[in-house]
Formats: structure tokens, sequence, C-alpha cells
């Protein structure tokens, strides 16, 4: 099923988190937390059953995950 | 009309779109997750005013439990997903909701006590609420996180209970898809939490 897949899916990309190297960690902690939220957006969207939803709630879920999730990479380069 | 089985009633997958769950769960999942977005904020703001504490701090945990338990709540979701799903899938199907949702709740409670371990391992080598600004934030945000959870399960317990009934009506079903998003964002909020806390360097 289609549920299962994504719910594998997510989980895997928590192991691949667990690879990380010492002169990359800059970027590689950005892609975690971009990570992260694309991993948000697939529990909003397919458990919570965002996809089918009326539209304007769906938009601002995605506005949510690009706006917050757009300012916390922005803090996190701020300071690195 | 009274009489039928609203479950069967409420659109499959395919059709048009309609609202999850009662309006009133996506009030709270806002209001949480506003919360939630400045807990963050603040969290990386502090952060840049003394990286060399969090970085040094943020060795002392351990990832593969903080992994573990990402896979816990992800895999618990998942079966709530399914119980939801099989709710609105015709009698025969239903009759497994009961058992996804207690599945659900099992791993839930996993995730409770593989936390509680977690924290007795910082608390033994005296790391707790008020040994720096780091772990006063772990501490805090974790642990309004873990209240979530108790209540997202007194809330599974609650649906566990109505799945069963032989019939549902659609303030059932309803109420069984609102305690499912609940459960879902307490599953957002910690993927977020995980990354933040034990993924970020």
């Amino acid at each position: 099923m289609w549920l299962i897949l994504v719910g594998a899916t997510i989980g895997s990309l928590t192991l691949v988190e667990a690879f990380r190297s010492p002169t990359m960690n800059r970027t590689v902690s950005t892609v975690v937390i971009a990570v992260a939220f694309i991993k948000v957006r697939f529990v909003g969207l397919d458990f919570m059953e965002l996809r089918r939803a009326p539209f304007a709630l769906r938009l601002v879920f995605e506005l949510w995950l690009i706006v917050i999730g757009g300012t916390l990479i922005i803090l996190y380069w701020s300071q690195t | 009309m009274g009489a039928e089985d609203a479950g069967e009633l409420l659109p499959p997958a395919s059709l048009p779109r309609r609202m999850p769950g009662e309006t009133g769960i996506w009030v709270l999942v806002a209001g949480d997750l506003a919360v939630f977005s400045i807990f963050f904020i603040v969290l990386l703001v502090q952060r840049s005013s003394d990286t060399a504490l969090f970085v040094a701090s943020q060795r002392s945990l351990n990832q593969i439990i903080g992994a573990l338990n990402t896979f816990l709540m992800l895999t618990s979701s998942l079966f709530v997903a399914l119980g939801v799903g099989s709710i609105r899938s015709g009698s025969l199907a239903r009759r497994r909701a009961p058992y996804f949702i207690a599945t659900a709740a099992v791993l839930g409670l996993g995730f409770v006590l593989v936390k509680a371990y977690e924290w007795s391992e910082r608390f033994s080598v005296g790391q707790t609420v008020g040994t720096n600004d780091y772990f006063m934030f772990y501490f805090m945000y974790t642990g309004i996180h873990l209240v979530h959870v108790v209540v997202g399960l007194i809330v599974l317990a609650l649906l566990f209970m109505v799945s069963r009934r032989p019939s549902l009506d659609q303030g059932a079903v309803l109420l069984i898809e609102s305690g499912g998003i609940f459960w879902h964002l307490v599953d957002l909020l910690w993927i977020i939490l995980f990354a933040l806390f034990y993924l970020v360097t």
C-alpha cells in the first residue's frame, strides 16, 4: 500500500542522516533541516490527509513549511 | 438514512476535497504548530549566541536513541493512518481498525519508555534542565512534546474503544479522524525536534 511506502521512505531517511563528515557539517545540517521538513510535508499530506483537503488548508500548511523551514535554515546559516 | 453506517457514505480517496476530521482539530493543530514554531526559532536564535556550548552539549545526546524514537513515532503514525483508512473502508476492513490503533498505541508507549530511559541516562551523568541553556531547551521542549505524547495515548485509547463499536456514525468517524490528526501532529513535532536537537551540529 501507498501508505506503507510513504512510511518506509520517511523511516529510511532518518537512517541516511546518521552519516556525517566533520568538514561538511554546515551543508549536512542544512540538508537535515530540509529533509525534516520534507518528512513533515509527507506526514501532513498523506497521514493527515491534507492532499485531499480544501485547497486553503493545504496552502496554509505548505506556506508554513516554506516559511518556518526557510527561517530555521536561514537562522542556522547566519550562525555558522 | 439514519440507520446507515456513515463510514461507508463518506467519499473514497479519489473524490473531491473534504476537510479531514472536525474543523476544531485544525484550529488546535495550527495553534500548536504556531507555538512550536516560535520554540524552534527561539532555540536557533539562542544557539547563535552560544554556539560552542550548544555543539558541545549536543554531543551528549544519543543519536541512535533519537532515531529509534523517530522510527517508533513514524511507525505509530502509520498504524493510526491505516486504522483511520480502514474505518472508511466498509464493515469488513473496519474490524481491523482496533488492532491498528492498539498497535499504534503500543508503539507510542514504546516512545515514552525509550524517552524515559534516555532522560534517566542524562540524569545519571548530572545533566538536567538546569545544567545549561542547551539542556534547558532540550528538556523543556522534549518534555512539552512528551506531554503531547501522553495526551495522544489517552486519545488513542479513546479511539480504540470507539473503533470497536459495531457501527459508526458520522460523528464517530470524524472523532477518529480528528484523534488521528492529533497523533500525526505529535509525530510531526518530533520529526523537527529530532532534527534540531540530535542532528544539526
